[in-house]
């Protein structure tokens, strides 16, 4: 029935020959660096010059002009980065092995020049360089070549993306990385939800099943080509994994009860879900490797949405027990269960960060729905980042700094679609995708 | 169709008898006359009163839509964010359990239900408690447990698509499927 569709959408190899460019790095100096203050937001994004690549072959003009693009497309979604109008530039290079004039791109108040040239070294192969300056410093902050086959030149845009905003914010970036989500189509009583993919910008997206059966909820491994999603095709709804490598899929364990609910563990060696049993749903970590099943919580309440810390030691859920759906913090033995969230509302689909810090939720209060964060030590500090009719499921960007939630409009004809929001909450913007979206869940950075 | 008719024309003769006017009595002379003849006058021509019985018109017997006919509903509904019967979920419930009784060779799938107001896991959940509370209720008259299967669809299967009370209370539901062997 749902059979996986070819292996296309598996991650391609990327070589990245991170080949520091030598004679031309400068010392890198303390002081009058570009930097962005990423947590405050900029208030102002940093003004960013990305000419065209050059291109030395025909082959590779086109790519050459897409690549700075897509670099381009990357760092303003951020909202950190505003990329000057090509039209502006002044120095045209013709060679990126040399100073650019750094008064010629201040006359246009770039703080920062991409320039980047394409080698085609046979019609399977590309090598990418880039160098990243600081203007006003004057000096070279990276410099990298990578290589790779021609049609995955998007990857090597998004690594290059990446560079630049850990060059100046300091933080990992997220550019280079893929989003699982639910296609949706047809009216809303009669929906078709579809288990899909695509890369961090939208691109690329594509099935990876082709039954016409219920799916949601799917989400990542940590090695990125795994994923566990919920399936109705035995008749109630269970666990299951897919490769998204060899489209090898599974059903977890054996259960006659429905599941519900899964997420991996940081390392990736354990699922964590609930299993519904006499109407109540309870917590449960199956080891892949022993194939045993621990349960963790036995409360009459709904026990549900686990998702553990990235160090693995703890898991915030939601549950009912107290009366209204809130959040939970547990040992990831299960001892130790202490409430975390006690605003006025129901609390509910927590995500921990993946840098450990926050929890992000969703929040209903008074008829709205919000995606929200709130420390994850002592449930203090609660932010509400959205607001609309419904506002759902957050999910983390690999460096814990964006979320991604499924936002779904009102009425009859209502909508799902997958919006992202910083965490400012200002930076809030819709993610393309080829049809209605739901559920989505952020991959790690690629290897 | 053929009884309605036939009360409405029933209902036009009462009707007519009711407004005759009765005729004036005449003025009898006191021992003088003799007695008047009273003439029969020949009887009319009727046509026999017959009963229609009704043709049972409802879906036959022992089929999913049957089910659904003599039960009321194949769904009973709740509040926000609830799971109890209600006294009238209860009514609903009997006669379900009466239909399953009568047809035993049926089986039964529990579709829990919620409305579009929660988080889908959670959702999933409170759907499994909704079916949970009617496969109780069924057990609890009688249903053998073996026939009663539950299943979650959470927020996934509303029956009404727009955003407001009505439909919201339509959603929150938990739906009885029956299965009956060969052509249902």
């Amino acid at each position: 029935m749902n059979n996986t569709i070819g292996l296309s959408k598996a991650v391609k190899p990327l070589f990245v020959l991170v080949i520091f460019l030598m004679g031309l790095i400068v010392s890198v100096g303390a002081n009058a660096q570009l930097e962005i203050d990423i947590v405050r937001g900029a208030p102002e994004p940093v003004p960013v010059a990305i000419p065209n690549f050059l291109s030395s072959h025909p082959d590779t003009d086109k790519i050459a002009k897409d690549m700075a693009s897509v670099i381009a497309a990357d760092l303003e979604r951020s909202g950190l980065f505003r990329v000057l109008d090509q039209g502006s530039y002044i120095e045209k290079q013709s060679d990126i092995n040399y100073q650019p004039r750094f008064s010629e791109w201040r006359l246009i108040n770039a703080k920062a020049l991409l320039s980047g040239q394409i080698i085609r070294e046979n019609s399977n192969r590309l090598k990418v360089e880039f160098r990243l300056w600081d203007i006003y410093g004057t000096e070279q902050l990276d410099g990298k070549r990578l290589a790779t086959t021609p049609d995955n030149w998007r990857r090597i845009a998004h690594k290059i993306a990446d560079n630049i905003y850990k060059r100046l914010t300091g933080e990992s970036g997220y550019f280079d990385s893929r989003i699982v989500y639910i296609a949706e189509s047809g009216p809303k009583t009669d929906r078709r939800k579809r288990l899909s993919i695509m890369d961090a910008d939208g691109a690329n997206a594509q099935y990876l099943l082709t039954g016409a059966g219920l799916v949601l909820t799917p989400r990542f491994s940590p090695s990125a080509q795994t994923i566990t999603y919920l399936s109705w095709e035995t008749g109630r709804s269970q666990v299951y994994l897919l490769d998204i490598e060899t489209g090898r899929r599974e059903l977890l364990g054996n259960f006659t009860n429905m599941t519900i609910a899964p997420r991996f563990s940081p390392d990736g060696e354990k699922l964590i879900f609930s299993m519904v049993k006499r109407g109540n749903s309870d917590i449960y970590v199956f080891d892949l490797r022993s194939r045993t099943t621990t349960r963790l919580t036995t409360n009459q309440g709904i026990d549900v949405s686990p998702s553990f810390s990235p160090d693995g030691r703890n898991v915030v859920f939601n549950s009912d027990r107290g009366g209204s759906p809130q959040l939970y913090i547990m040992n990831a033995d299960g001892s130790n269960v202490r409430r975390l969230s006690f605003g006025k509302g129901r609390y509910t689909a927590p995500a921990w960060s993946p840098r450990g810090d926050l929890i992000a939720f969703t929040k209903s209060n008074q008829g709205k729905f919000h995606i929200g964060v709130m420390d994850a030590n002592d449930g203090r500090g609660e932010r509400l980042l959205t607001n609309s009719y419904l506002d759902e499921g957050p999910t983390w960007s690999p460096n814990g700094r964006v979320i991604l939630f499924t936002r779904e409009t009102r009425g009859l004809n209502g909508r799902s679609a997958i919006w992202s929001v910083d965490l400012t909450g200002r930076n809030l913007q819709k993610v393309p995708t080829p049809g209605a979206a739901s559920d989505p869940a952020w991959s790690p950075i690629l290897p | 169709m053929k009884l309605n008719t036939l009360i409405a024309v029933t209902f036009i003769l009462m009707l007519s008898a009711c407004a005759s006017t009765p005729e004036p009595q005449p003025k009898i002379a006191e021992n003088t006359q003799p007695a008047p003849v009273i003439e029969q006058p020949a009887p009319i021509e009727r046509a026999p009163v017959e009963t229609i019985v009704p043709e049972y018109q409802g879906p036959q017997p022992g089929t999913v839509d049957h089910f659904k006919f003599v039960s009321g509903d194949d769904r009973v509904y709740f509040g926000f964010n609830e799971y109890t019967l209600t006294a009238q979920t209860r009514e609903v419930l009997k006669s379900q359990v009466r239909w399953l009784q009568e047809y035993s060779g049926a089986i039964v799938v529990i579709g829990g239900n919620a409305d579009e107001r929660g988080t889908r896991e959670y959702n999933l959940a409170l759907g499994a408690r909704r079916a949970d509370a009617v496969k109780d209720f069924f057990v609890s008259q009688g249903i053998s447990s073996g026939r009663i299967t539950t299943v979650s669809y959470g927020k996934e299967r509303p029956i009404d698509g727009r955003s407001n009370e009505e439909a919201w209370a339509l959603n929150r539901n938990a739906h009885s499927a029956v299965l009956v062997g060969g052509n249902s």
